[in-house]
């Protein structure tokens, strides 16, 4: 009998095909991510989640028979029951009809289990990127990687490529006839041989052999410098990507708490988007009511502010860091943002000639929310009056056909993660 | 004698003890046969990777094995599942995966349960003779699996799965039921290399490019002699469709053939597993009971593990009657159990029913020899028409309840009684009956010259119908697999009356 620990064996042996299975269920996953990142706090939104996998694409359908027809059944009893008696169906359990629908692995239609963390955030993020991403520069130079581009003949030691270095000593001492060790110990063998066998003559011309390999040999080196070669690395610039987005949040009096919250879920899965899928985009958060400042990330989600609403300061605020820290030649620029769409009347056409002449031609997309009240759900979601930005915006649209500018309307917690997936879908559908 | 183990403590030095002391007892009183052992220690996570690939110690990637590891795994982290003390594998060595958490009692039981127990029954047992080759699953396994991923390299893992999932859908008709030739595992391997360096040899392009020789060209009578002759070669009706596609399919290459022979297979070497619930189970409780309870009488474990043993014991073995709200069909630890236990009763301490219903063995004072040639030669169809005795189904006040379709309750026909015994034995064995396990389904016909479109037919009795959805489903998958059109028609059994025919959605 052999007793083996396996205890210390790589664990996660499923995990392969666990990994096969969500992308088989890759669509309800994806529906049951949405859901739970309706169901959360905006504080747990990275963590993991239940899932509930129903069949579908994870069916494994077999040939099997139904309950039906007639059956008879032998089973343990209560031992009170007599000839004749009668049991309503179904049995207590299912009896047997349970057991059957289960014996060919597909009565086990819906199950429930847990997304990892990281799981959790392949699926969430997985259809989103950044439109009109271009490579914009590749002026920055330290942008680039070592890259293997065959051999040289001069090198550090520590690139010596021993495989090939070696490769060519062998065929260099082929080439020159070097006697090889097995050459030199028959040479050997043969005048011993001669030697005992008493033969001089023998003796005489195994050992000028001998003498000759040897020499051989000490004349051709068994590694010469000409053999030598090193392993060559090139550096070779990677495109430089890169990107800023500017997230505008209106957070004046006019925004009742739960418009506030859909924008914060709204700029959390953006930032949470961003974070995890490009690591060279900076975020600028800039918050609004009748003037803007540019805040930290902290202050953006967690910090209360009321006040008028003047949306142009916050245009205004943006096109400034744009100009001074983001010049548009070397930055994809995005950005995106979220407001009740009331705004100061007057400022309109400040809003206006901003987007038209500082702002849309530089980004690459502007994406902006209108976060609504519960007055919009339902059937009149599509009536709902048209905000003054709204309005603002879609002239805007309409005059300049600005491809890069999308609006849409947000008013239900559940709604977030589509607005977001409908913006920065992978097949970038632009606003109509 | 010293204890072997006092507390829940246990190393490995213990667990050499105790194997020692079971083999003493097992082979040297009992006279058990086993393979050779290997214990293999594990956790829990280890347990549930082995739980979702059927208990293999290894197996090809397929996302079916992931699903069943998500459900297995969220079923045990809720607390609604437990998991198995031990994992045991048909194979020699014997494989015996043990938990890390089980305490001394436990790994006691365990080992006398599957290293002795199960591993007797598989080496003796017929239909494991006859169907499985134990020297060479693992290598098999090995072989599968790296031909299964040489495969994905070459065709892509979605060419791949396309196959086995149309293989996986159909394993329960890809069985031999009557046996060929004995298997031998390890020329498998040669057997695929053969056939891939055959056809990859024997490839000619040039002959795709000859035009079709026209069918109508020949004389009639000669075309039908053909077909005759094409149609003998299918040696139908065939009721193992993998190996009917495996064989015949025109459009499978020859790797996907290896695929589904893999699958085959492997649902080869599980089918005497599922004939054979409650006799192994049933073997392996009995010797359990009976080597913890010597190895008490030997002051070999102290009376407090004995206590946890037939604590542990007995809720392996409980039986819910079925109005019970546990009910969920037989126990096949129980209904074994009972049976093993009746058999040595009847072996030493006869009385005259048993003389009456047992008069091959009742009194013959050998329980353990009797039972070896239970275990050597039954399965348990056999086991319960032949072994059942009164006192098993008075024990467990047996019933025989008449479904009857039209009926709006199930009818108490027979009891446990003098009258109902024989009834009663039958209809339970007739419910053991591997036929009552699987729908039987055959390919029936095939238009071998025409659209070769493939005619399976479904013998319906007694009413019992297969379930419309899954059927259309599962035919999906065999039409990948034999290529052309398949349809199954459901006949009536008792009247040959074409119930209806399923086509593939």
């Amino acid at each position: 009998m052999v007793i083996v620990d396996r205890r210390a064996n790589p664990q996660g042996k499923s995990l392969p095909n666990r990994q096969r299975f969500l992308d088989r269920a890759r669509e309800q996953i994806k529906k049951a991510v949405a859901d739970a990142v309706a169901d959360r706090r905006v504080s747990d939104l990275d963590s993991g989640a239940g899932v509930k996998v129903t069949a579908g694409s994870t069916e494994e359908p077999s040939f099997r028979h139904t309950g039906e027809g007639d059956h008879d059944y032998v089973l343990p009893g209560p031992g009170t029951l007599n000839r004749g008696d009668e049991i309503e169906k179904p049995l207590g359990g299912e009896g047997e009809g349970g057991s059957r629908a289960s014996k060919g692995g597909g009565g086990e239609d819906a199950f429930e289990f847990v997304l990892t963390h990281e799981e959790f955030l392949k699926y969430f993020l997985d259809e989103l990127q950044l439109p009109h991403l271009l490579r914009t520069s590749t002026a920055q130079m330290d942008l680039s990687r070592p890259r293997r581009a065959g051999v040289t003949i001069h090198g550090q030691p520590s690139a010596l490529d021993v495989r090939r270095t070696m490769r060519n000593s062998l065929a260099r001492r082929i080439a020159l006839g070097r006697p090889d060790r097995g050459a030199m110990e028959a040479l050997q063998t043969e005048v011993d041989d001669a030697i005992d066998a008493g033969d001089e003559g023998r003796e005489a011309a195994a050992r000028e052999a001998l003498a000759l390999a040897l020499r051989r040999s000490a004349r051709i080196p068994f590694v010469d410098p000409v053999d030598v070669r090193y392993a060559r690395h090139e550096r070779q610039p990677q495109p430089a990507t890169e990107a800023v987005m500017f997230c505008l949040m209106d957070v004046s009096g006019s925004m009742t708490e739960h418009m506030k919250d859909l924008a914060k879920r709204f700029f959390m899965l953006l930032h949470l988007f961003l974070k995890r899928k490009y690591e060279r985009v900076e975020v600028v958060f800039i918050r609004h009511t009748d003037n803007a400042a540019e805040v930290d990330e902290e202050t953006f989600f967690r910090s209360r502010e009321t006040g008028g609403t003047v949306v142009s300061s916050a245009l205004r605020t943006m096109a400034e860091v744009q100009q001074a820290r983001f010049p548009a030649e070397r930055f994809n620029i995005y950005v995106a943002q979220a407001s009740d769409g009331d705004n100061y009347t007057p400022d309109r056409e400040q809003v206006a000639s901003l987007m038209r002449g500082r702002i849309l031609p530089f980004v690459r997309y502007f994406a902006y929310v209108e976060t609504g009240g519960s007055r919009a759900v339902g059937r009149h979601a599509d009536r709902v009056m048209e905000t003054e930005l709204w309005s603002t915006y879609t002239a805007l649209a309409a005059a300049e056909g600005a491809r890069n500018l999308a609006m849409r309307r947000l008013t239900e917690v559940r709604d977030v993660w589509t607005v977001l997936a409908d913006l920065f879908a992978k097949t970038n559908r632009v606003a109509a | 004698m010293d204890l072997l183990f006092d507390g829940a403590e246990w190393d490995f030095r213990t667990l050499d003890a105790i194997y020692r002391a079971c083999e003493e007892i097992a082979v040297g009183e009992f006279g058990l046969q086993p393979y050779p052992t290997q214990i293999e220690l594990i956790t829990s996570e280890q347990m549930l990777d082995a739980y979702s690939s059927n208990g293999l110690p290894l197996i090809y990637s397929h996302w079916s094995f992931g699903k069943h590891f998500a459900r297995d795994e969220a079923l045990y982290r809720r607390g609604y599942q437990g998991l198995a003390y031990e994992i045991v594998i048909n194979s020699s060595p014997c494989i015996a995966y043990i938990m890390e958490e089980n305490t001394a009692t436990l790994q006691a039981l365990v080992i006398a349960h599957a290293c002795f127990g199960h591993n007797h029954f598989f080496r003796n047992n017929y239909l494991f003779r006859q169907w499985t080759d134990a020297e060479g699953i693992l290598d098999y396994l090995a072989y599968a699996k790296s031909f299964v991923m040489q495969c994905e390299e070459r065709y892509g893992i979605a060419a791949v799965e396309r196959i086995l999932d149309a293989a996986h859908a159909l394993q329960n008709q890809g069985i031999h039921r009557y046996p060929k030739r004995k298997w031998r595992l390890a020329d498998e391997e040669k057997r695929a290399r053969e056939r891939w360096e055959h056809e990859e040899a024997s490839y000619n392009p040039l002959m795709r490019t000859l035009p079709d020789t026209a069918p109508a060209a020949q004389p009639p009578a000669a075309r039908e002699v053909e077909e005759r002759e094409a149609k003998a070669r299918l040696r139908l009706p065939e009721e193992n469709l993998l190996y009917f596609c495996e064989k015949h399919s025109p459009r499978l290459r020859g790797w996907e053939r290896e695929l589904v022979r893999i699958v085959r297979v492997l649902a080869q070497y599980f089918y005497p597993q599922r004939q054979t619930k409650v006799a192994n189970e049933g073997c392996a409780t009995f010797c359990h009971y009976e080597i913890m309870t010597r190895l008490h009488e030997q002051g070999r474990i102290p009376d407090g593990a004995l206590l946890e043993f037939l604590h542990s014991h007995s809720s392996v073995i409980t039986q819910p009657d079925l109005t019970s709200r546990h009910f969920s069909g037989w126990n096949p630890y129980a209904l074994g159990f009972a049976i093993m236990r009746d058999i040595q009763r009847a072996c030493l301490e006869p009385d005259d029913e048993d003389y009456e219903w047992f008069p091959a063995f009742a009194g013959n004072g050998d329980p353990w020899g009797t039972l070896r040639d239970v275990w050597a030669n039954y399965r348990d169809e056999g086991l319960i028409r032949q072994f059942l005795g009164p006192k098993v189904m008075r024990r467990f006040r047996m019933v025989q309840l008449a479904d009857r379709a039209a009926e709006p309750a199930y009818v108490v026909e027979e009891i446990h009684d003098e009258p109902g015994y024989r009834r009663i034995a039958s209809l339970l064995a007739d419910q053991y009956e591997p036929a009552s396990l699987a729908p039987l389904i055959e390919v029936a016909d095939v238009d071998l010259f025409g659209s070769r479109k493939a005619k399976l037919t479904h013998e319906s009795r007694h009413g019992v119908r297969l379930d419309a959805r899954a059927a259309q489903k599962t035919l999906r998958h065999l039409q990948i697999l034999w290529g052309y059109e398949v349809c199954l028609q459901e006949r009536e059994a008792e009247s040959d009356r074409l119930i209806t025919e399923y086509v593939p959605s």
